[in-house]
């Protein structure tokens, strides 16, 4: 049976290996933005042996790249891109950095999900397409690094109460595949 | 010979533009309602339910559904009979489509293909836009809009399979695209299939059947059955609303067919995600 969780950033490993693939989690806290072209520049800095714009032990990435917010908003709407582009990053913050969390939609690799399991992290799904609800969530917005990416550029968001499901946990389950094979008609 | 204003038809793209990012069609308010209504599993009700709740907030607050706002795609049927005065009409849709997206704070989505620097500044906001002309009798003009996201592009295929495959063959690629596409394009679908003509023409055809209005049925009789079965068939997939498992995949199969050569036939597969955003200007 799913189970609800309320959690704060950052996570431990504690707070992760609770969680199973199907679970609901309202998150608050700090979210770090990155999508493909920023997390190409993460590991671009890992190479050369540098510091990273953000301290990424414990912390949560949200794929996403949101519309400009309206005056007086923090964010535009901002759902989760699909996923699967950040695969070959991925695994490097969570082995060699300590990435907990990611945010995102659709499937991900052996690669990632292998991560997960041995390095203790979760790859959570939003609801792709609830950009406008989503942002409700979202309470302030700065760009901390590559400006010039623009939408692609890394934020650091406050977030409460975040709704997120879990989709890839520390125990190699999937709910994509579970939810699927239950509803499946061969 | 009729004549329209540019600037009129600047106006016309910029206004639908900025309403379709902001608004869910009704016609997909309607299926995804009827999606909710059907909806099996608790998990893919609860999706539903929060993109339904999404749609309300977007078009209470002209907050864009959807951070994926699209590139600009048009279906333009021009009258023989009619002229655009005070600049092109390529110009004009361009230059609307530019005015939509910053008046609308809608993202600006267009990159170098290699670089993947934004063209916003090199090339306009969100620019250049996907235009499809065609030539008609009359002196009207229709253009057909859509913002078409990234995900489900992503997931879209064309083929061109043996003829002897024949309509199983249609059946058995439009299945299998979908399966292998999962999660990942933001299920509930609408699914444009293109049959025929040759490998481009299928794939402009598979796009150019999203644009019909959900629910329609098809007028062809063969093409009308083809979608029933394959609306039946994908929803047996099992993927649901946002690929957590559930019983309603898709909310349409729309299919377009054209003449093919005696040795082929292709088959193209565009697939479009719950945001279904989509409209018709008639000048």
């Amino acid at each position: 049976m799913s189970k609800t969780y309320n959690l704060t950033t950052p996570l431990s490993e504690a707070d992760v290996v609770q969680l199973k693939a199907g679970d609901i989690v309202y998150l608050s806290g700090t979210v770090y933005t990155a999508r493909d072209a920023a997390h190409k520049k993460l590991i671009d800095l890992m190479d050369a042996g540098e510091d990273l714009p953000f301290d990424v032990n414990g912390s949560v990435i949200y794929f996403v790249g949101p519309t400009p917010p309206k005056p007086g908003d923090p964010i535009g709407s901002a759902g989760p891109t699909t996923s699967y582009r950040m695969d070959s990053y991925s695994p490097r913050l969570i082995n060699e950095k300590g990435l907990r969390g990611m945010i995102g939609k659709g499937k991900r690799n052996k690669d990632v999900t292998d991560a997960c399991t041995k390095s203790k992290a979760i790859y959570f799904g939003a609801t792709g397409g609830a950009g406008a609800l989503l942002a409700r969530q979202i309470k302030s917005a700065e760009v901390i690094a590559y400006p010039e990416l623009g939408p692609e550029a890394i934020r650091k968001l406050e977030v409460v109460d975040f709704p997120l499901t879990v989709i890839n946990d520390t125990y190699d389950q999937d709910l994509y595949k579970i939810g699927r094979a239950q509803y499946e008609v061969k | 010979m009729r004549e329209i204003k540019y600037e009129d038809i600047v106006k016309s793209i910029r206004d639908c533009i900025m309403y379709s990012g902001t608004n869910l069609p009704k016609d997909a308010l309607e299926k995804m309602n009827e999606a909710y209504e059907k909806e099996q599993s608790p998990v893919a009700k609860e999706v539903l339910k929060q993109l339904l709740e999404n749609a309300d907030i977007a078009s209470s607050e002209s907050k864009p559904l959807c951070q994926d706002t699209g590139l600009a795609v048009f279906f333009v049927r021009v009258g023989e009979d009619l002229k655009v005065v005070g600049g092109t009409l390529k110009a004009a849709i361009n230059e609307g489509t530019e005015k939509g997206y910053t008046d609308g704070y809608l993202r600006a989505s267009t990159c170098h293909w290699d670089t993947r620097a934004n063209l916003k500044d090199e090339v306009g906001y969100n620019l250049p836009a996907v235009i499809h002309f065609d030539l008609v009798e009359g002196d009207e003009l229709t253009i057909e809009y859509a913002a078409k996201g990234g995900g489900s592009e992503n997931v879209s295929r064309a083929t061109v399979i043996p003829p002897a495959a024949g309509r199983k063959g249609v059946v058995d690629y439009v299945k299998e695209v979908v399966s292998n596409a999962g999660p990942n394009p933001c299920p509930p679908l609408t699914v444009g299939v293109g049959i025929g003509g040759t490998f481009e023409k299928a794939a402009i055809s598979s796009k150019h059947a999203l644009f019909r209005k959900l629910g329609s049925v098809n007028e062809d009789e063969t093409l009308a059955s083809m979608e029933a079965e394959l609306i039946e068939e994908l929803n047996k997939l099992g993927i649901g609303a946002m690929g957590m498992g559930g019983t309603q995949t898709v909310f349409g199969v729309h299919i377009e067919k054209n003449p093919c050569h005696i040795a082929s036939l292709p088959v193209s597969v565009n697939v479009q995600c719950h945001s279904s955003r989509h409209a018709v200007i008639k000048l």
